[in-house]
Parts: C-alpha cells; structure tokens; sequence
C-alpha cells in the first residue's frame, strides 16, 4: 500500500484535459428529470450551446436548454430585462410546468441579486402567478457538476414540495443524486415496487432520458417527476437520500415536511444493497421478494467467481465524488487496490475514500498515477490518456459520448452491482486470457510491461480451467 | 480595442451581405440581437475556437471558468496528419479567488508550464466572458510570456459575450492577421504556392482533396486551419493565391491577405462536383495568371475530365435507387448550394433547405434555379419540421447534429452534414460517400420496423406490416 495522501490539490496552473464539468451543466440534468421542463442558462448563449452538445452527446437525445443570451450590454448594466423576457419568451412558446433558471459564470461575477431578480419578476408578471420557477445560483467558477445537481435539487424543494398533515401509506421519497443513472433510477424504482411501496423520484431521470418515443414534438423535457408529485412529497412516510451531495436537499426536504430521511451513501455493492433492501422491507412489513433473493444468491456468486480477476488488482478511478466514492468501495470490497482516486472538485465525501492516493484534479494527473495501473475507471475523455499510456480504459460517469447506452448503464442494487462485476471482472479476465495464449504458447514475455498479474496460477483464476 | 476590432469586422467590404447593405446598415454590425429564451448557437469563444483549434501542433488555452472548456472540449472531428496537442484541453479553470484578486498570475503560470512540458511551436490564449469582465489583460499577458519564454503566445480576443460563433470565426481571422500570419518566411517558395482559409479538415475532408491538387502540381503552402501547422499557417503571406472556403466566416482573411502583401483571392466550395470542377479551374486559372506555368490549366483540365467521368460512374448505380426520394437539407448557406447541385446529379429530389445563414444573392441563385415552389426557410420550427417529416414530405433530412433526433423521433432517416460526423464529403470522392451514406441509412431495413405499432396498439385485423404512422 502505499502512504495516504490527503487529496492534495494539484498544483498546476492549467488543468489540463479537465475532468470537471461546471456548475449549471448539472443543474440543467436535475431539472431535466422534471416533466415538462425547461432548464434556463442566465449567461452568455455559448454556456447552454456548450452544456447542450455535451448532454446530447451523453443521453443521444434533444435536449431542451435556453438562454437568456447575455450580450456585452446587458452583462454590464444587468441581465434581469434578458432574464424576465427570456422566462416570458419560454412561457409563451412551450408553457412549461417549471422553469429552471441556472445562473453561470458571467451573471455571478456580475453579482446579479437572483432573490432580488425573483421577487421583481413575480412582482412585476402577477399574471404568471402560477408558474412555477426555481432560481439556482451556480457560478462556473466554484464548484462543479454534482454542486450544481445539489443547488437545482435543493430550489425544487424549497420552491414546489409543500407540507402535508396527512401522511399517504406507502408513498416514499427518493432524492436521486446525479451518479444515478436513468438505468439507475428505472432499477430503484424496481426495488422499491417489489414491495409493495410507490416511490417519487427527485429528479427522475428514467422517465425523462431514458429513450422517449414521443407521439409529438415537445420543446420541454418529455416525462420525470411531475410537479404535482414533488408538490406531494410531504406526504410520504419515508425520503431514502442517495448520494452525499442530496444532503442539502434532504435537509431543506425534512425542515419542509417533517418526513424522515434515511441516508445510503452508495448503493453499489453487497452490503450496502442489503441495507436497502433490509430499510425497504422493514418500512413495509413485507418479505424480500423471490427476485431480489435470487439477485442477491448470483451477485454473491458473481463475487466468488469473480474475485480471482480483481485481488490486488491496481484500479485508478477519476470520477465526480459520489460515483467515486461508490466504485471505489465497490472496487476495495472486491480486493482490488484502489492506487489513486481522482475527484474533479474537493467535497466531505473525498474523507471516506479508500484509496493509496487521493486526488482534486484533471485526466491529465489520471495518466501520471496509473502508468503502472491495470485499469483506469473514468469517463469517455478518459480515453486519450489511457490509450497514450497503454492502460484500459472501463468508461463511467458523464460524458460518455463514445459508447451506446451509456444512460442505461446499472450499477445499483444486486444486479446492478453483478453487472458492474461482470463487465469490470471481464476486462481483466480478456487480458489474463490474452496473456496465456501469448505467454504460454510462444514463450513470449509479456508485451506491457506489467509487472503483476502476469502468471496466471495453475486454475486458480480459471484461465487454464477449460 | 476589441470595440475597434469588432467594428472592422461588421464593416467588412469582402463579405457579400454588407455589399448589399447601406452605409448606415452596415455600421449598425452583422451581429443580430439575440432573443432570450428563444435562442441557440454557439458564441464569440466558441467561434475562435473552431476556427483556430485545428492548427494542430500549438497549444490551445482557454482563460475562463471550467465551463468554457469543461463541457467542450474533444467534440469536434477536426483531423491531423501528425501532432495530437491541440486535441489536448488546456484552460486556467478559474476560481472563485482568481476572480477576485484578477487571472493574470495564474494565466502567465500556465502558459509557463505548457511552454515547458509540451514545448509547442505556440500557445493561443482564449479569452473569455468572465476574465473580460474582470479585466484580466490578457494581451499584455501574453505580451510578456511571449517575451519571457522567447515563443509566440497569442492572445485570441472573443469573449463570447461579443457575438455569435460566426463572429468569433471572423475575430479569430483577426486574431492571425495581427500576431501570426507574416511572422514565418517559408524556406521554399514556388509559383503554385495556395493558402486555403476555412477549411477545417473535419472527417479528414481536406486529405480527398490534397491528392488532386498535387498531382496538378498545386503546393498547399498553407491551410487555415485543416491539419494546420503553426509555422504554415505563419508563412501564408508567400502564397500566390487564397481560397476562401467558408466566405461567411473569414473573408476577412482572404481580403486582408489581398490588401497587404498582393495576394488575390477566391471563394470556392469543395463541395459537389460542378463546384469542384469550379473550384480546381479558378485556382489553375489564377495561379496561371500570377506566373505560374501554363501548363497546369490542362492538367488541371485532365484531372476534371478524369475525375468527372468517374464520379458520374460511380454516382450511377444509385440514380435508380434514389428516384423519388426527397431530401430535406438543413445547413448553412454556401454547403447546401453546392450540395443540392450534387445531390440532384445523383437523382435525389431536394424538398427544400433552410437558408438561415444564406445570403440575399444566395437565395436569389437558388429561386432561380428551382423555381418559386422550393421551399427556402429562414427559421424553421423544431415543431414544423418534425410535422414535416411525419407526414412523409420528405424521405430523409440532413442536418447539423443538433437537429438530429427532430428527425429520430418522427422515425425518418437522417443524415449528419456538420462538424461531428465521421465520413468526408469533399471532392469527388467525397460526393460518392455521401450518396452511399444517404443510400446506406435510406435502405436500412429499421425504418419499417421502428413504424410497426407495438403489440397492444395493434387492431386485431391489422396487417403485421401495416405502417402505422406517416404512411
């Protein structure tokens, strides 16, 4: 093991090849797990052309994004004309049921006042009384993706749930962090039914960016959370928080409400769907159905049979902090050896992380701790430093713009961690396999320069089984 | 300063559109206001950006928030034949901190660092919205690293704030004409000797063309910026004739290229094959006029005959299968002029095309050519194109890709003509590619099925294979 590092910053003046994603971009995917919304960009046109392009990318969907297109004047005497005509203008057009409106670089270095913007706009449009609008403050400068998901989350909240003197049996609350995948969700939203409970995703992107065939063509998200469903939220008997950047929705969620939170800091791995499948089953009174027990008995199949492939194994892992933080517990609880965990922003999370080196950095810091790794964990511009350094490359997070599927992917409960398993278990499994056929046939030494994991035992790790 | 500069962009004698504008009109600048909430496209930074990143070998920093390069950066096709560094993101990403005590320290650390670990021949610095607002002088930056690390570092002055993307093309034009273009003397120099400008090399488009033009005997002593070099792009000013290829976006270029050293230019297209031809005879013609041996009009007229005949042989075999399909092109002005000459040659119908980035002469050429019922439309729509192409008025569409699942979702075949896609459609060779791209989506047998109502929409007396919507 090497000596724990406690996430030095690194100390470049230039991030070089940035792992992180700003501040709006991830409000923008919050709101887009609301139904018919419209997430709103307060900045200069190119903040949203830029978001759009990388969540089409992502999703392989349209993306509904405006812009409050600021221009050289307005930045200088003040966006609340361009802010008021471009929610009048959004209104007008698509009638949304929300408008999201995610401030950006160039209106918080201006230091527009958006309580102050809020309050003058239902003043002055009282005929708009009834639309809802959430104003989020996310400046490109601080923070990042998974801040900006939280201020987005957290404005909902405030601005739609209302409290509830009854409570309605069964109904739960999910506050859905943005390392859930629309798979993810649609995978959660299985669990939770299989006893019996109706759940309300915040936000819910399974039903909104999942692949939608609609009838029509619809300027707004199409499908999530309706806001008549936040609005109900207060009634629910339970409000499960998944990921640690929910935390300030969840508590914003509680003073609203009243309704009691549990927390799950991952949902990937053994242990950790247990405690949800156990939280779900006591809240219902009802046994753990025939599926997830057959789920659980492969996942800890899937771990007997795959841990040859992962003991000691040396995983590099460069992803927004919560999705961190569950591989890399996942990847700990398999045996393998976490060498450096790259985070793109500092956050509480980064604390609980089990890895040799700790990092707030860029992919460019990824290529330097993993020269000697066996498999770097990270998202699609991953690639090129893992190709020029020769080491594979298993794609997750966003932006995923190189892969199909990649809103689909699962990797919550026990299949989803069995499929997380499998595909990660199988990289390595190809390469011991390449490795044989190489190594043994031919008498070659291996090509790679790896030092480990190059005898592949006699059976034990199943190569030479068949 | 960069008000002066944006003036003389809008005032631009060489762009086409202002020529028809009046005096007063054309002071008032080409940048529309934008409407909030109603729109789209790109900014100033964006357009420098594309217009300057595919000059492969420099280093490309971007002074800003994370944003600006964050959530941009690798997402365009932009090929080289040789260095990777400008697929490499670099930027300042900017704190809360350097907001307020000024980027300046940071931004000259970081250009430092990149001048020693990837020693470029030069490093283009990107101004953005933020720092301008602060007043970070990046130009006196740049001034001083220049000087203290004895490389050009170039400050690229488009704050997306300024404009639209097409004005950042123009600023970034600028931009060469200032710090870069003159600065490097080619070792040789010959009288075939062109400067191609806005050409980006995307899909490798420029790598279907470069072989015609040497085996003519024509030297792309530069290009700007497709597969560019620093140095090439330097040593522009010794070329004995511009093309312009995309005028919309750097005529400046080509102008100034004229007024300062001599060097007349062209607006020509790569695209479709009368327009090639066009293209291969102007350059023959003028290099011919500026000294150049005679002798390469006719191998310039060989290599036209050659490549006519085998285009047209090759287009052949897809005449029958595109009678009676119709296209629905939505791309800019000048590409789909040239593209509708060449998809007509191949047999296609063209419905209509949007005309948003055309010019008034553009537009006239098209009218006349097609008659007062071809459809030209100036902003059309998500909602009106997507009813479009429900309804079956066209077979398939072709689009940049932001538009692309308008037509997914109504379950029409769709095409990619703008900068992410992956296959070249210039020259000659590259309208074969296209026809098989468009014949390869058109026949692919997940049309009929993606159409079949599912099984518990289906009438019980329905045919299995009834189309179920825009039949």
């Amino acid at each position: 093991m090497g000596t724990i590092q406690r996430f030095p910053h690194s100390a470049k003046a230039a991030a070089t090849n940035p792992l992180k994603m700003s501040q709006p971009l991830g409000a923008a995917l919050a709101f887009l797990g609301v139904d018919r919304c419209m997430p709103l960009f307060h900045g200069s046109q190119g903040c949203t052309a830029f978001g759009l392009v990388l969540l089409v990318r992502h999703f392989r969907e349209a993306i509904p994004l405006q812009t409050t297109a600021m221009d050289q004047v307005s930045t200088i005497l003040g966006g609340y004309e361009n802010l008021e005509q471009a929610v009048r203008t959004i209104h007008e057009r698509n009638a949304p049921a929300l408008i999201g409106v995610a401030t950006t670089g160039v209106t918080e270095t201006k230091g527009e006042d958006m309580a102050g913007q809020y309050s003058l706009f239902r003043q002055r449009n009282p005929a708009l009384a009834g639309l809802k609008l959430v104003f989020a403050n996310t400046p490109d400068f601080s923070g990042g993706f998974e801040d900006g998901f939280s201020a987005a989350v957290t404005g909902i909240v405030e601005e739609v749930v209302q409290p509830s003197e009854t409570t309605v049996k069964g109904q739960i609350n999910v506050l859905a962090g943005c390392h859930l995948s629309p798979g993810d969700v649609e995978e959660l939203r299985d669990i939770i039914e299989s006893f019996g409970l109706s759940p309300i995703f915040l936000p819910d992107l399974s039903l909104s960016m999942s692949g939608r065939q609609p009838d029509d063509f619809t300027a707004t998200s199409l499908g999530g959370v309706t806001v008549e469903q936040i609005a109900s939220m207060g009634a629910s008997e339970l409000t499960l928080v998944v990921g640690e950047h929910m935390r300030v929705a969840a508590a914003a969620l509680e003073l609203k409400t009243d309704v009691r939170s549990v927390f799950f800091d991952r949902l990937t791995g053994l242990e950790a769907s247990d405690r949800l499948v156990r939280t779900l089953s006591e809240l219902s009174g009802r046994p753990v159905p025939a599926k997830l027990r057959r789920q659980r008995e492969t996942l800890v199949d899937g771990m007997l049979d795959g841990h040859f492939f992962y003991s000691r194994k040396r995983i590099a892992v460069a992803l927004e902090p919560d999705l961190l933080y569950a591989v890399t517990s996942f990847l700990a609880d398999m045996g393998a050896e976490v060498i450096a965990a790259v985070s793109p922003t500092q956050t509480a999370v980064l604390e609980k992380l089990k890895a040799a080196t700790v990092m707030v950095g860029d992919h460019s810091d990824v290529e330097t701790l993993a020269r000697d790794a066996d498999l770097i964990v990270s998202n699609s511009h991953g690639r090129q430093g893992a190709a020029r350094i020769g080491v594979p490359l298993h794609r997750m997070g966003l932006p995923m713009f190189d892969r199909l599927g990649a809103g689909l992917k699962v990797h919550v409960g026990y299949r989803g961690t069995r499929e997380l398993l499998f595909e990660i278990g199988n990289l390595f499994l190809s390469r011991e396999m390449d490795h044989d056929e190489h190594g043994h046939a031919h008498g070659h030494p291996h090509g790679d320069g790896h030092e480990h994991g190059q005898h592949c035992g006699s059976g034990s790790c199943g190569c030479s089984a068949g | 300063m960069l008000q002066e500069k944006l003036q003389d962009v809008f005032n631009e004698p060489g762009c086409s559109t202002n020529q028809a504008k009046s005096e007063k009109e054309r002071k008032k600048g080409c940048s529309k206001a934008l409407k909030p909430g109603a729109a789209a496209g790109g900014c100033a930074y964006d357009g420098a950006m594309i217009a300057l990143q595919p000059i492969a070998d420099a280093a490309h920093l971007v002074h800003g928030p994370i944003a600006c390069l964050g959530n941009s950066w690798d997402n365009r096709g932009t090929k080289s034949s040789g260095s990777q560094l400008y697929r490499t993101g670099f930027t300042t990403d900017m704190s809360e901190l350097d907001i307020i005590h000024g980027g300046e320290k940071k931004l000259y650390k970081a250009i430092k660092e990149i001048v020693q670990q990837y020693d470029p021949p030069a490093v283009f610095v990107y101004q953005t919205c933020v720092p301008a607002m602060i007043g970070d002088d990046i130009e006196a930056v740049c001034k001083f690293a220049a000087k203290k690390l004895g490389k050009p570092v170039i400050p690229v002055m488009a704050p997306g704030f300024v404009g639209s993307k097409n004005l950042g093309n123009k600023l970034a034009g600028e931009t060469l004409l200032d710090h870069v273009i003159g600065t490097v003397e080619p070792e040789v120099t010959t009288p075939t000797d062109i400067c191609i400008v806005g050409e980006y090399n995307l899909a490798g488009e420029l790598w279907l063309v470069k072989p015609l033009l040497d085996e003519i005997g024509i030297r792309i002593l530069s290009c700007i910026s497709g597969d560019g070099r620093y140095n090439e792009v330097a040593q522009a000013h010794r070329a004995r004739l511009t093309m312009v290829v995309c005028s919309q976006a750097l005529v400046n270029v080509g102008r100034k290229m004229q007024e300062r050293w001599g060097i007349p230019y062209f607006e020509g297209s790569f695209y479709g094959v009368s327009d090639m031809s066009d293209t291969l005879r102007t350059m023959a013609r003028m290099l011919v006029e500026r000294g150049a041996d005679k002798a390469i009009i006719d191998r310039t007229e060989g290599v036209i005959a050659r490549e006519e005949s085998r285009v047209w042989r090759r287009l052949e075999p897809y005449k029958p299968r595109f009678d009676g399909k119709r296209v629905l092109l939505f791309t800019g002005g000048v590409k789909s002029w040239s593209m509708v000459t060449a998809l007509e040659g191949a047999g296609l119908t063209i419905v209509g095309t949007s005309t948003k980035k055309s010019t008034k002469e553009d537009k006239e050429r098209i009218k006349k050519m097609k008659g007062e019922e071809f459809h030209q439309w100036d902003d059309l729509k998500p909602r009106d194109i997507y009813k479009m192409l429900r309804d079956s008025e066209a077979d398939i569409m072709m689009s940049g890709g932001r538009s692309q699942f308008i037509a997914l979702k109504a379950k029409v075949p769709w095409l990619d003509l703008n900068q992410e896609r992956h296959t070249p459609y210039a020259g000659y060779d590259g309208i074969v590619n296209l026809c098989e791209e468009i014949d390869k989506t058109l026949s692919n047998p997940i049309w009929r099925q993606v159409r079949l109502a599912a099984p518990w929409d289906m009438k019980p007396d329905a045919k299995p294979d009834a189309r179920p919507v825009g039949a």
